[in-house]
């Protein structure tokens, strides 16, 4: 079945979502696990569940052009929230569910949310602290009433209740004046950037950006209705919506939620999603616990593991790709397929996986490799909120760990001068809600964009390789080309290493914070007796710094081998004694570094590298989970790593 | 000792029915030890009572004689207006009580959902034939039943770990199962054997969350044991003081702080 083009009438997801009804109206729309038990709702489910909220939202007084807040884990209902917002006009904005009260404050006051719809206790008390300052707020609908009964009810309600309220009103025609008033180019949904650097920034993305955008992803996979997607990943990322809402709408695939977020990895397994999403920590995690778990198995099992990984490396890859592969390795790899990576598949929940994406971060060349051997299409994908997510894509079989893919269907890019990626495309986002400055000055008049990313494009294949964020790639004393992140992915591809920061911008040479993976290394410590009690020491113990000396040794050998980023070989290293932490603003809620923040913060550390001292005393403060500071000391060890010359300076 | 009328509404909007337990001069011996002398308390409907006292006080002996497991050789125990006869601890529960136990007592090899399926004996009333055969009447009474614990795990959201053995669970996980196990009898008083013992501070106030959860969502009685001053305040709406088997303070937590023999007991008396 081929999709009506969008010029008819289907310029809205509301719009969408009645073609569905009458498409597929009583199949599958939204899954969601509950009491143990997979409740289905139909495409005419949702439609008279949106309509309920709709109309309940009216009975409040909500007016076209609200902003309506929307905070809460994956649920179906609050999914519903965004298109019953939709259809009365209203702009749906989902906001992170581990988002701390002050940062929902900043949100809530600067979009203006009249209503605000809660998942549950805890972000209904975020936003009770955030509402003492804000004058917009009116009325908070919340979907899990527990432990709220004894609540000040004069404003919020429970979704039920809205609902009701909205099927009794009888406004229905004024529901379907305002559902047919939207246009192509109204707006569909804003999202807050994460905000590497300053404030979040409210991107506005209109009908047109998603429903293209979806449409022109979707053909490039050959997503359709029958498809199987688990929503797991925050509601308020531009992907989310994307996946779960815009492709979910024009395909009429089925969005599936999780029981909760500590069941995803069992609701995985029972959904065996089709069309499978993941950032590349993610597939990481799994593959570090696969590994353990193989190397505290029998020595048999071990070998027959070992042996057939083999096999899978050489011979799946090429598999995916359709490149002949001989016989005898075809035979092989059904047999290996038999006994071990089907039901590892299985095991992952990854054996329905039709096409899969990861994209973020870089994924280490290994853990890609592991995934696409096991026969798993993993592709990447870049992009950005700013561009309705797709920029570059990797069509099926011109998939590799390098790069990011061709330009999207619809997307033209072009290379500054200064290395910096530019795109247009039909997803291109309307502004920055109130922020006409930074919306100038990030697209220019022809429509062009700044990612704020450094790449090019490659000779002979087309496919785009992003080097790092253009403005943290400077240049070292001497004039070399300073790329932190470059060797920032080739640490972070160690599994015992989670994060690592380099710094070197303006100096001589480069010198690095690293993060140990706790899982991994408490693993390798249990094997090899090594005994600990914290974090903190477990990080500083002589071993463990063996350990990463030889991974930075590696590393440094690899990035000699580069004719322009030599220069940036770590130097001098540490192993920070706390996991840096989005709670102390040292990450974004994504997961990203933020680099001007660690430098600040662990000052002291950094002047401790340059000046040649072996060790330094620190103490930092920290936040916890509950909002309480405390702080904590440490004496770090700092160690020397061997530096390698280019061979082709060197020759 | 304030004096209560028959119900009252308390600060936070809970209301405290009619006295529900009346534990009426009970004095408890083994052999020669009198492990408790001749205290007398009432716990109501609704209220959350907590008892407290150092080691040896004599608590869990008070908890063991509510749930009927001693019978006291002196005093009565009344229960929503009757008096109680000396009973067997199934006859207890049949009546509507349940406890949990300070070291913890779940079937170590069966599955979280399992365990918390025990607790739904007193409901069934298929035979274990009919159940082995799993057919008609059998089959429907365990689908309703595995409804009421699938709603309790959501409660206490132990969802991700349902199918896992309960012996593979960490300490602070088993003490949730076994409240589990407890809520899944629909018990209208919920006895609980020190609740948070061996807990760090985060699991502590996880607890803490529940017991009031369950309180105020269920309307279910609880009387409890705990060691921890500051978890027993903010808890409990009246709180029994005991040492050396005697009731040295009965009241609300303000009043019990202020009680000079509370004091002494807990920090010890000066001697000239």
């Amino acid at each position: 079945m081929t999709p009506a083009t969008p010029e008819g009438a289907l310029h809205s997801i509301p719009a969408l979502l009645s073609r569905n009804v009458a498409q597929h109206g009583a199949k599958a729309a939204y899954r969601e696990k509950e009491y143990g038990i997979w409740q289905s709702w139909t495409w005419a489910d949702v439609a008279e569940e949106t309509d309920a909220l709709a109309l309940g939202l009216l009975v409040l007084g909500a007016e076209a052009g609200d902003h309506i807040a929307i905070i809460g884990r994956n649920r179906p209902a609050l999914y519903w929230a965004m298109i019953a917002a939709q259809k009365i006009g209203c702009v749906p904005v989902p906001l992170y569910q581990d988002a701390a009260a002050e940062e929902i404050a900043y949100a809530l006051d600067h979009c203006g949310a009249r209503f605000a719809i809660a998942g549950d206790q805890e972000q209904v008390d975020k936003i009770a602290d955030a509402r003492d300052g804000l004058t917009t707020l009116e009325h908070v609908i919340y979907l899990d009433g527990r432990g709220l009964r004894k609540y000040d009810h004069s404003a919020m309600s429970s979704y039920a209740d809205v609902q009701d309220k909205g099927r009794a009103s009888g406004l229905s025609a004024v529901l379907a004046e305002r559902t047919a008033a939207q246009n192509y180019d109204s707006t569909c949904v804003m999202l807050y950037t994460s905000g590497t650097t300053g404030r979040p920034k409210g991107v506005v993305l209109s009908n047109r950006n998603v429903i293209e955008t979806s449409k022109n992803s979707a053909e490039f996979d050959y997503l359709k209705a029958g498809d199987e997607v688990l929503a797991y990943l925050p509601m308020a990322w531009v992907g989310d919506f994307i996946f779960s809402i815009g492709q979910a709408m024009w395909t009429g695939f089925c969005v599936n939620c999780p029981e909760s977020e500590h069941t995803m990895m069992t609701d995985l397994r029972e959904i065996g999603p089709t069309y499978y999403f993941a950032p590349p920590r993610v597939f990481e995690g799994q593959l570090t616990s696969v590994m353990i778990r193989m190397e505290d198995a029998g020595r048999f099992k071990r070998h027959l593991f070992n042996h057939a990984m083999e096999v899978a490396r050489r011979v799946g890859p090429d598999l995916l790709d359709g490149k002949p592969v001989g016989f005898l390795d075809r035979l092989k790899y059904r047999i290996g397929s038999l006994l071990v990576f089907g039901p590892l598949k299985n095991t992952l929940g990854l054996s329905r996986v039709r096409v899969g994406y990861t994209a973020g971060e870089a994924i280490g060349p290994e853990i890609f490799d592991f995934y696409r051997a096991l026969g798993i299409n993993l592709k990447q994908l870049y992009g950005q909120t700013e561009a309705t997510v797709f920029i570059t894509q990797q069509p099926d079989g011109e998939v590799r760990s390098d790069t990011v893919g061709v330009p999207s269907p619809g997307v033209e890019i072009k290379i500054a001068e200064s290395g910096e990626v530019f795109y247009r495309s039909p997803g291109t986002f309307v502004e920055y809600y109130k922020n006409a400055e930074s919306t100038a000055s990030t697209k220019d008049a022809e429509g062009w964009v700044a990612t704020g990313d450094a790449g090019f494009i490659e000779e002979g294949t087309g496919h785009l390789r992003i080097i790092d964020r253009a403005k943290d790639v400077g240049k070292l004393a001497d004039g070399g080309l300073f790329a932190p992140k470059y060797v920032e992915n080739k640490l972070k591809f160690y599994p015992n290493i989670l994060e690592a920061v380099v710094f070197g911008a303006g100096k001589d040479r480069c010198v690095a914070f690293i993060n140990i993976d706790l899982t991994a290394v408490g693993n390798w410590a249990e094997r090899n007796n090594i005994a600990y009690s914290s974090y903190q020491e477990l990080s500083q113990h002589p071993r463990v710094l063996e350990m990463i000396e030889g991974h930075v040794n590696a590393v440094n050998e690899s990035v000699a081998e580069d004719d322009m980023l030599s220069g940036c070989q770590i130097h001098r290293f540490l192993v920070l004694h706390k996991e840096l932490d989005a709670d102390d603003g040292e990450m974004t809620r994504t997961r990203k570094v933020r680099r001007a923040v660690i430098g600040e913060k662990f000052d002291d550390l950094i002047t401790a590298l340059y000046d040649g001292s072996s060790e330094v005393y620190t103490e930092t403060e920290v936040t916890y989970e509950d909002g309480r500071k405390g702080k904590i000391t440490a004496t770090l060890d700092i160690r020397d790593a061997k530096v390698f010359s280019n061979r082709k300076a060197a020759a | 000792m304030k004096d209560i009328a028959d119900s009252y509404v308390t600060e936070d909007g809970r209301t405290i029915g009619k006295v529900l337990m009346d534990m009426k001069n009970i004095t408890l011996r083994f052999g020669g030890v009198e492990a408790i002398k001749d205290i007398s308390f009432d716990i109501r409907e609704g209220e959350i009572r907590a008892i407290i006292g150092p080691n040896g006080a004599g608590k869990s002996s008070m908890l063991n004689v509510i749930s009927g497991f001693y019978n006291p050789q002196v005093g009565e125990v009344w229960f929503r207006g009757e008096k109680r006869p000396p009973m067997k601890p199934y006859q207890v529960a049949r009546q509507g009580i349940a406890r949990t136990f300070q070291n913890i007592a779940l079937f170590e090899g069966m599955s979280v959902l399992d365990n918390v399926m025990t607790g739904r004996l007193r409901q069934m009333q298929t035979g274990m034939f009919a159940q082995a055969l799993w057919w008609g009447k059998a089959q429907r009474e365990e689908t309703e039943n595995r409804e009421a614990v699938e709603k309790i795990i959501d409660f206490l959201e132990i969802q991700a770990i349902r199918k896992t053995p309960v012996g593979r669970l960490p300490y602070g996980l088993k003490k949730r199962v076994e409240l589990a196990r407890a809520l899944a009898a629909e018990p209208e008083l919920l006895l609980l054997d020190e609740p948070m013992a061996g807990m760090n501070v985060e699991e502590k106030e996880d607890m803490s969350r529940y017991i009031l959860d369950v309180n105020d969502e269920f309307g279910t009685t609880v009387a409890l044991i705990e060691h921890d001053m500051g978890v027993v305040m903010d808890l409990s709406d009246r709180v029994v003081v005991m040492d050396y088997g005697r009731k040295i303070g009965d009241g609300t937590p303000d009043e019990v702080r202020g009680n000079q023999d509370v004091i002494d007991a807990y920090l010890g008396v000066q001697h000239d």
